[in-house]
């Protein structure tokens, strides 16, 4: 098996799809001659031709709506935003047409929304974002965020066959620096199943996405440390895995939520709740955050910096709630 | 107004646009005995328009109503018992009490896509409702209404825009009842018609008395038959008048008193059965027919309307999500095997059939004047060939079935190229990763 990045699994999911299943099909914005400004619908135009891989006018509401309305004929339109920031202009279409579309008149919405996200590549205020938490609190809508290639082409894949519509986010700091061998056979993660990246007693770490490796990292310096920390990637932010995370909590008796989206309104705050619901009586600690600052994602280099979580960051909180 | 419509379909149309009327007018009593939950929204004095334009589309079509439309979904053989259901909230209502008045569908049977609130929204949705008809080989038209004041959404834009971009068989009815909420036409849109708006887009337009159903019928028959044939999108803007306020709520004294009063003496229903007696498409015998049928039909199914439960409270929590209670099926009517490699292979190279550049000697692009600029585009094609830069007439591309680098203009234009010196460089050539 080749290994292959993150970006480059992705598009291998995108042509499987596109190849098993005719109703598949593509838009978004420079994604057809172009190949997207990623360059992860690379190829597609060429295989599948221009009424399955549309480009579109910088329309973001109609590219939303035209795939809403692709899918009601039983299509699984895959729209891409250009950068996943854009995602603010079709904020109606997505939460008021296509999310409540099946609760309100029984009309499922078979379609993914995805593009690049995050920061960490100086992409400045309008081309980092961590929007999900705007759709996770969205009934109806499900959200990915994956960390590594294996799960990204498995989750896009599960997404495509879903019948809901998915909101697939994809950090573009991992898009070509995480590599693993990935299968050429086909093969899907299920949606809503986070992972144990590194088992643990001490403390449980929980994270998705690009936080996931900062978190990975941070445990591979506490255990020389003594510290063992379980870090879990959610890989699904909506529906979250409930069992998995609290699971982890009542074998550790702590808890650190690591993510890059701003901390008021983020998932730490989510999942807090949810552990202090149910499993108030197993914490030995209070629940600790290390999240993005609350303010937009600043472009120059040191203050990106301090925006992001860091490994030290994710490093010092844990000592300390080890040694609570 | 001359019309190929049957004397028996002439006499539909009046069914279909009373069975609105007195549909409403029940809804409104039902309001002020309090058994309509939400709001009632009037459509008295549009039902020409609701009527006469969904009459022109086929059992195949799609279309996604307005609030107003409520003479649509019946056309498309919704029955009073779903509205009435609808705005009381019942268990039996077709959302199950989830959502009220016009906002339901069904995407199976009768092709009906359910509105939501957001003035603008449809128009991307059935924009991709067309395309995606197109691509299945359906031949189908889809259709929606849009208001004098939600055309000034961004949603509207993006969505015509697109549409005409993309070519697609897809009918918007812009209803100009001079009013939007409590602002007049004139505080919305700049324009004298709103159909000029389709000039942007450079696709057809027309208007029409919304007043008049025959021609509201004939005009969007029409504009079906050249979308079907591959020349949408089409715009059409009906002239009428909202008759009552905004809602039940609002008693719209906003509106100068002679404003009603001339269009009172507009209404669509009393012009149009004075045009059956007239041209005797029907006798007072066959009009009571049809109204003892609409009254029939109306008071047994408010009687079920009224007569239903409300839904129990567990029913909040369920359908948020699709778990397998419906399948997603796509209906073919064309070979698979056409859109999948090898037959969908292409060069994946933009082909620019013009250059872009200022054109002086061309006269600016002419328009006709503002009422209304008929099926085709005003724009007006050079001869191939010219050594000028060309106006590009969308009209005249190859409908999107014919992937690009394979049309008959683009074949023009490689033979063009070869018999001339090498162009300038304008082709971004990307070399797309062949599989
Ligand atoms: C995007 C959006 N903004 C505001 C509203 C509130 N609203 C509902 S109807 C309406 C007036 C619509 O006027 P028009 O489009 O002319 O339609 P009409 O009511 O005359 O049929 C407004 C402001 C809305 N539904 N959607
Ligand atoms: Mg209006």
């Amino acid at each position: 098996m080749p290994e292959i990045t993150m970006l480059e699994a992705i598009r291998e999911a995108l042509f499987e799809e596109m190849e098993r299943d005719p109703t598949v099909v593509a838009l978004g914005e420079d994604i057809g001659v172009y190949g997207g400004a990623f360059k992860v619908t690379d190829g597609l135009l060429a295989k599948y031709g221009p009424e399955r891989v549309i480009d579109t006018p910088i329309s973001e509401t109609a590219i939303v709506g035209a795939a809403c309305g692709m899918s009601y004929l039983g299509l699984r339109p895959v729209a891409e935003m250009q950068f996943i920031d854009f995602i603010a202009c079709c904020f109606n279409q997505v939460t008021n047409f296509v999310a409540k579309s099946h609760y309100r008149c029984g009309a499922p919405v078979p379609m993914v929304l995805r593009g690049p996200s995050g920061g960490g590549v100086h992409g400045g205020p309008f081309h980092s974002a961590n929007p999900e938490m705007y759709f996770v609190h969205t009934p109806g809508l499900k959200v990915i965020y994956p960390s590594t290639a294996y799960d990204a082409k498995g989750l896009l894949k599960s997404a495509i066959r879903d019948n809901n519509p998915v909101l697939f986010f994809e950090h573009k700091f991992l898009y070509r620096r995480v590599k693993e061998e990935v299968p050429k056979t086909d093969y899907t993660v299920p949606i809503g199943k986070a992972i144990v990246r590194r088992q643990g007693r001490d403390l449980t770490i929980l994270s998705y996405a690009a936080a996931v490796h900062t978190a990975l990292e941070a445990a591979a310096t506490l255990a020389k440390e003594g510290i063992e920390a379980e870090v879990i990637d959610l890989r699904t932010l909506l529906p979250l895995d409930k069992e998995t995370i609290l699971a982890s909590v009542k074998k550790t008796n702590r808890l650190l939520v690591v993510h890059e989206d701003t901390k008021t309104g983020g998932i730490a705050g989510e999942i807090a709740a949810l552990v202090c619901e149910n499993a108030f009586d197993h914490l030995d600690a209070p629940i600790s955050r290390v999240t993005g600052l609350d303010t937009p994602v600043p472009y120059s280099p040191p203050l990106e910096a301090e925006f992001l979580p860091s490994v030290e960051k994710v490093s010092v909180a844990a000592r300390e709630l080890a040694k609570y | 107004m001359q019309t190929r419509l049957t004397p028996e379909k002439q006499v539909d149309l009046y069914y279909y646009m009373q069975l609105n009327r007195q549909l409403e007018e029940r809804l409104v009593r039902l309001f002020r005995q309090n058994k309509v939950v939400g709001g009632v929204y009037s459509s008295l004095g549009q039902e020409g328009i609701s009527v006469g334009t969904s009459y022109a589309l086929e059992a195949r079509d799609w279309l996604a109503p307005m609030i107003r439309n409520i003479g649509a979904l019946l056309v498309k053989g919704f029955k009073p018992r779903d509205i009435f259901t609808q705005h009381m909230a019942k268990v039996t209502s077709p959302t199950q009490g989830k959502d009220g008045t016009s906002h339901f569908g069904d995407l199976k049977v009768r092709h009906v896509v359910s509105p939501i609130s957001m003035l603008g929204d449809l128009i991307p949705v059935m924009t991709g409702v067309a395309m995606a008809g197109r691509y299945l080989g359906q031949n189908i038209v889809a259709m929606t209404w849009i208001g004098d004041g939600g055309s000034s959404t961004g949603a509207f834009h993006e969505g015509l825009n697109f549409a005409a971009t993309q070519r697609a068989p897809f009918v918007l009815i812009l209803e100009n009842n001079q009013w939007a909420y409590s602002t007049p036409v004139s505080k919305q849109v700049p324009l004298r018609d709103l159909a000029d708006r389709a000039k942007a887009y450079g696709i057809a337009s027309k208007v029409v008395d919304g007043n008049d159903v025959l021609a509201v019928y004939e005009t969007t028959k029409a504009a079906v038959d050249e979308c079907r044939a591959g020349r949408g999108p089409i715009l059409i803007e009906a002239k009428t008048m909202r008759m009552k306020g905004h809602a039940q709520h609002d008693p719209a004294e906003y509106v100068p008193k002679p404003m009603f009063e001339f269009w009172k003496s507009q209404d669509p229903i009393a012009r149009y059965e004075a045009y059956l007696a007239e041209n005797k498409i029907w006798d007072a015998k066959r009009k009571a027919e049809v109204d003892a049928r609409i009254e029939r039909e109306l008071d047994e199914d408010q009687r079920f309307a009224e007569g239903s439960p409300l839904p129990s409270a567990e029913l909040a929590k369920e359908g948020v999500y699709c778990e397998g209670c419906h399948t997603v099926e796509a209906q073919w009517e064309r070979a698979k095997k056409e859109v999948m490699p090898p037959a969908s292979c292409i060069d994946a190279i933009w082909k620019i059939n013009e250059f872009g550049a200022f054109a002086a000697k061309q006269e600016h692009i002419p328009r006709q004047a503002s009422t209304g600029n008929g099926m085709k585009p005003a724009v007006q094609v050079p001869a191939s060939g010219s050594a000028q830069p060309v106006e590009v007439d969308i009209d005249k591309q190859p409908a999107l079935r014919v992937p690009f680098g394979r049309g008959p203009k683009d074949r023009a234009f490689e033979r063009e190229r070869q018999e001339k010196q090498p162009p300038p460089k304008h082709r971004h050539r990307h070399k797309g990763r062949r599989r």
